[in-house]
Parts: structure tokens; C-alpha cells; sequence
């Protein structure tokens, strides 16, 4: 499995799901040095990060990943965005069959994340945090909050 | 020590000038500031752009209170590590962010205890200069370190569904 955010508030996220990457094989992927080993884990893999106001290093970024995804061959993605969580299903689900999981950030209340509505063309699991925005899209999953 | 955090990504110079200026007013020099790409010069915070994620958690455990924006890492490591925290949201019309994201998420977290909400640079000098209280009024309560157990159980259930073999 791998377990892929980017630094900041998307990995404070996902690392509130350790307890089911821990019952896995799984391999932190984000994008800061120093970013916090779990106890029983594998020190995180550092990718650049990008957003989309920025082509080129949003290139870097799909290859870097590109590379640790075929390297890696992952069953399962798990991501809270942003762009690098983006990008790893994309690869993952065209081009290695790995089942993809998109868990959008609980800072989108409202509506989606632009690369939250993207992301429902390469999740098999797509979900929000947020129960009234899973009544939005009949296959937005709500299951309950990283809270 | 008081920490501000304005995240990495963006500047927030309307929010780093009016916690300097309350440092400045009332003289104080234990605040901490990572300020990102923010360009307001400050006088009296000891200001930094950056630092790295285990530095910042350092800091974060040291702080009596963290003055940050309405970003989600900084607010759910405040309750993690059960501190009061002054959030200001950015506002996207002033081009502080993309969107307005942060304006809903200070609305979703105002009634949490401990949370404090400063809608404009008024509010936020009002809080800040009641911080000892805030302080001193804070709850002992923290939040767990791990996910709802019904997002846990969601997820552990679909790869169960989707992995008939592993399970």
C-alpha cells in the first residue's frame, strides 16, 4: 500500500489513518524532509511538490512519481491530496491496475477541491469527509471524518 | 512562548503586521512567527519563513498558544496537542487564497472549545490582547491521534469487499 499527501495540512490528514496503514505493507510518500516517522514504520519517501499554477514542476512531480510507482508497484492508493495524491492514482490506475482511494481534505466543507472533483475519474473509492456533500454524487462516499 | 503560523504556501502579511503590531504595543518578544513568503518586515516577532515539519512540531508542543491561519494542519495539531489556538481566515476576495475554503472551515471549527475565531485584524487584536485568559481558560481535553473509528472501519470494510483473499 501506499499512504501519499502532500506536506502540510493533507499529511496531518492522512497520517490520523495510521492505525489501517500499520495493518499494511505500506510506504509514506509526501513532500517536505522531516516529515515524522511513524512508530512502527518506514520513514516517509520525499517527492517535489506542485500545484497547478506551476507546468513544470507539476511535470517533475508526474515523473518522480511515475518512477516510485513503477518501482513500487502498489496494490492500493490512499491519498489526501493535493496534486501528489492526484497524480499517484492517475498513474496508478491507467497505467499499474492499483486500486486508488481519494479521501478529499475536511477543509472542503462546501464543495469539493478542484483536484477532489478530478479525482473521481481515478478512484475506486472516492470520499468526503463531509455527509452532505456525499448527498451531492451518487458515488461520493461519506464514512466519517480523520476528526 | 506565543507561536504564529501562517502556513508555507502563501503569504498573509495582513495577519503577520497586526500580531507584530500587538507584540510591538504591548512588548512583547516570545513570539515566534513562521511567516512562508509573507513580506510584511516585522519589528518585534522573531519571524522565520520556513522551517522543517519536526522543527515546527517542536515548536508547537513548546507554545502556550498558536495564532495561526484557517489552515487544517494547524488547527488539528493545536488539538492534537490540546492548545488554545486564534484562527483568522484568509480571504480569498483579498487574494489570500484560491478560494474561500478557509472562511468555512473557521465557521465549521468556531463553536470547538478552545478554538478561538478572529474574523478581521479587529478581532484579532480584541483576542490577542485577552490572550492570558485564553490561556488560562483552556481545556485539558485533547483530541485522539488517530481518525473517526467510522472512517477507520469504512475503509478497512471496502479493501475487505474489493481483496476478498487478503482479508
Amino acid at each position: 500500500m501506499i499512504a501519499v499527501a502532500s506536506a502540510g495540512g493533507h499529511w496531518v490528514q492522512l497520517r490520523r489513518l495510521d492505525p489501517l496503514f500499520l495493518e499494511h505493507d505500506t510506504y509514506y510518500v509526501t513532500t517536505l524532509e522531516g516529515a515524522a516517522k511513524p512508530d512502527d514504520g518506514r520513514a516517509p519517501m520525499i517527492i517535489p511538490d506542485a500545484s497547478r499554477s506551476e507546468p513544470l514542476k507539476l511535470l517533475l512531480l508526474w515523473f518522480r512519481m511515475l518512477l516510485l510507482l513503477v518501482r513500487l508497484r502498489p496494490d492500493v492508493i490512499v491519498t489526501t491530496g493535493a496534486a501528489p495524491g492526484l497524480i499517484a492514482i492517475q498513474i496508478g490506475k491507467i497505467l499499474l491496475r492499483s486500486h486508488t482511494i481519494w479521501i478529499d481534505s475536511i477543509a472542503n466543507s462546501e464543495t469539493l477541491s478542484m483536484s477532489g472533483k478530478m479525482a473521481s475519474r481515478f478512484a475506486d473509492l472516492w470520499v468526503t469527509q463531509w455527509p452532505h456533500l456525499a448527498e451531492t454524487q451518487p458515488n461520493l462516499r461519506y464514512f466519517g471524518a480523520v476528526l | 512562548m506565543i507561536l504564529l503560523t501562517v502556513g508555507t504556501q502563501l503569504p498573509f502579511d495582513r495577519m503577520v503586521k497586526t500580531v507584530d503590531d500587538w507584540a510591538v504595543d504591548e512588548d512583547r518578544s516570545d513570539v515566534m512567527a513562521q511567516v512562508g513568503p509573507s513580506k510584511y518586515p516585522t519589528s518585534r516577532l522573531n519571524s522565520f519563513s520556513f522551517s522543517n515539519p519536526a522543527d515546527m512540531r517542536r515548536l508547537q508542543e513548546k507554545s502556550d498558544l498558536i495564532i495561526a491561519h484557517a489552515g487544517i494542519g494547524s488547527i488539528v495539531t493545536a488539538l492534537e496537542l490540546g492548545k488554545p489556538i486564534i484562527v483568522m481566515p484568509r480571504d480569498h476576495e483579498r487574494g489570500e487564497h484560491r478560494n474561500g475554503h478557509q472562511k468555512a472551515t473557521a465557521r465549521r471549527f468556531q463553536s470547538v472549545k478552545g478554538i478561538h475565531i478572529a474574523e478581521n485584524e479587529q478581532e484579532l487584536i480584541t483576542l490577542l490582547r485577552r490572550i492570558d485568559t485564553l490561556i488560562d481558560a483552556h481545556p485539558d481535553a485533547t483530541l485522539s491521534g488517530v481518525a473517526s473509528d467510522g472512517l477507520l472501519d469504512g475503509l478497512r470494510d471496502h479493501l475487505a469487499g474489493t481483496f476478498p483473499a487478503a482479508a
